[in-house]
């Protein structure tokens, strides 16, 4: 390389060498093996989770009648709604050229990807016989089946098959030219194997990388509305039952504010400890983390509204049972789960505002643990304070959970955090191509 | 000179700059089958290249008109022709209910049929390639601009390719054996 070539080339290493240096030539560390361990107990508790319940049924849940829809409804909700901040944050985000959005996309994607393959296992485990959950896709067969099209239900489970499908792929074909680098930078026999399996061939030639932007921009433009309607889906399948609380047309816009409320505080949870742990801060700065601590205040204003909103409206429709189920919430049985989703979610964010606030790490990584853990109680809230009084005191009754409940809601996170470490110690935790492409079209107007 | 040993020639510039202005050059001077290798996306440097068509535009379309329409014409058949069910007096060909699904999947088959034609466009999956077995090759995906004259070329001639290489400023070029 001559000399001229310097600068650019030294630019393009600085991006490369660092990020795939954490995958190819660092020790995994105390720190991610401890909570590999973790994370692998918290996912056999999970596993044997599903298989008592396939042996024993859902009975092993506290679920029963009027309290049908129990912890396995609000985890799915909660866990697909922390999914869409990461579709967000590369989709939406790279729409708009907001080029911050660089060191952030991998892992916020990553993060959609297993948010929403754990979140999917809680529908069909909830279905009774989940072993036939496949009767929800039309497929010819001899019993004359066909899906009911007229169902909400099945909405939702066309939605989160094209939801998953979509989000791996954008992940996967993201993920090509970084696993390019990483095959011509392994050392191993074994590494060079596996990324250059796992690259398809990548070469980065001129009309490869033509039509890589042309499929990014299109699957970009794609992910938001598919993004918006899923979550509008999910929340269709509260609105479209005629319940107090669940009845009503600001459920769709509501939802994706929560979905990307939740979204946002978890990329907050894992990006701190990922870029602390990994010493990324080059690379995720205090710029993104106020940026994302900005997000997470503004749509949860956005969330606040619809409180407010719902509040308002049980009273400004004047429907007796939509007044008595507000007012249930608010004061009845499961009102401190009320009170703690306004704790959590109204209260504690306002404190964002505050510039020191966002800029001091450990206050911005516990409010966000507030949120997804506020996030999780309002999801509770939805669900179980519309149907545990809805029309008739004949039916009226409590729920009680579990331990399976919270085994289950807590082996979820141990999936989630183990695939989460899986990819960190695997895959280029930043996307280092575009970090690349950032320094080239740098070097260009200079 | 023949072709058979050789896949090509390549070679190394400093700047994306230089990297345009050599493949400008070696259009000028008639050479057609280039191939430029860079970390990053450049813009225009495939047009420059070749004057090739990029069909994965057109094919998420129509991956996404099947998807859509395909999924249509399926509710439709199964919930008006083959199994008709009155639920409560609603028409079998529930239109504004279809939509849902089939929006749903207007987007998963264009994304399908985005990757799938990306790849095939591309010409990949491909476990091996010539340029693999140079070490220089791996700083296409770090730190170098490279530049591939095919053998296959019809004005390819080993010698004067790499002369006209050099005289476009390139910092290294070498062969690149098939």
């Amino acid at each position: 390389m001559n000399a001229s070539a310097q600068p650019l080339g030294l630019d393009l290493q600085a991006v490369t060498d660092p990020v795939s240096n954490i995958v190819l030539a660092r020790a995994p560390g105390r720190g991610w093996l401890l909570a590999f361990v973790a994370s692998i107990v918290l996912t056999a508790l999970l596993g044997s989770g599903i298989w008592v319940l396939l042996v024993r049924g859902v009975g092993i849940w506290g679920i029963d009648i009027p309290v049908a829809w129990g912890f396995a409804i609000a985890d799915y909700v909660w866990w697909i709604g922390i999914g869409m901040a990461g579709t967000f944050i590369s989709a939406a985000l790279y729409l708009t050229r907001q080029s911050w959005r660089s060191s952030l996309n991998r892992y916020a994607e990553a993060m959609t990807v297993f948010a929403v393959s754990v979140s999917g296992l809680f529908p069909i485990l909830h279905l009774g016989r989940p072993w036939f959950f496949y009767w929800l896709a039309p497929y010819p067969n001899r019993m004359a089946l066909w899906p009911q099209w007229r169902s909400s239900l099945l909405w939702d489970f066309f939605a989160i098959t094209a939801y998953l499908s979509v989000s791996i792929l954008y992940f996967y074909v993201g993920l090509l030219p970084d696993l390019a680098t990483l095959r011509d930078r392994a050392r191993t026999r074994g590494s060079q194997v596996f990324y250059g399996l796992l690259a398809l061939g990548w070469r980065g030639e001129a009309r490869h990388w033509r039509r890589f932007e042309t499929l990014s921009l299109i699957l970009a433009g794609l992910a938001v509305p598919l993004v918006f309607s899923v979550h509008s889906m999910v929340a269709l399948d509260f609105s479209e039952g005629l319940l107090p609380g669940w009845h009503t047309t600001l459920f769709p816009p509501f939802f994706v504010a929560g979905a990307l409320f939740s979204g946002f505080a978890m990329a907050l949870v894992l990006g701190i400890p990922l870029r602390r742990y990994y010493g990324l801060t080059d690379f995720i700065t205090e710029a993104h983390l106020d940026k994302l601590a900005r997000m997470l205040l503004a749509v949860g204003l956005v969330v606040d509204y619809s409180y407010v909103t719902e509040v308002f409206f049980a009273f400004y429709g004047g429907d007796r049972y939509e007044i008595a189920l507000t007012l249930n919430r608010l004061g009845g049985a499961y009102s401190w789960i009320f009170w703690t989703t306004i704790l959590c979610n109204v209260i504690a964010i306002q404190l964002l505002w505050l510039r020191r606030v966002r800029a001091n790490h450990i206050a911005l990584f516990s409010i966000a643990i507030v949120v997804v853990i506020g996030m999780w109680f309002e999801r509770f809230m939805l669900i179980v304070t519309s149907l545990y009084r809805s029309f008739l005191p004949s039916s009226f009754g409590m729920f009680y959970p579990t331990l399976w409940d919270l085994g289950f809601l807590v082996g979820s996170i141990g999936l989630f955090l183990l695939l989460f470490l899986l990819f960190a110690r695997l895959l280029p935790v930043v996307s280092m191509f575009e970090l690349r492409k950032a320094v080239g079209s740098r070097s260009r107007s200079s | 000179m023949s072709g058979a040993a050789e896949y090509g020639s390549l070679a190394e510039f400093a700047s994306v700059e230089a990297l345009r202005a050599a493949v400008g050059g070696l259009r000028k001077r008639g050479y057609t089958r280039l191939e430029a290798y860079t970390p990053f996306p450049v813009e225009g440097l495939a047009q420059a290249i070749a004057t090739s068509r990029d069909w994965t535009a057109v094919a998420m379309l129509i991956g996404g008109l099947v998807g859509g329409v395909g999924t249509l014409a399926l509710q439709y058949y199964s919930a008006a022709i083959n199994y008709p069910i009155d639920v409560g007096g609603r028409p079998d060909a529930s239109w504004p209910a279809f939509i849902p699904a089939a929006a749903e999947m207007t987007i998963l088959f264009a994304a399908l049929a985005g990757v799938v034609s990306m790849l095939i466009g591309n010409g990949l999956p491909r476990l091996h390639h010539p340029l693999f077995e140079l070490d220089r090759f791996s700083k296409a995906s770090r730190d170098g601009l490279l530049l591939v004259v095919r053998a296959d070329d019809p004005h390819y001639d080993g010698e004067a390719v790499r002369r006209d290489l050099s005289e476009l400023d390139a910092t290294h070029i070498e062969t690149v054996p098939s």
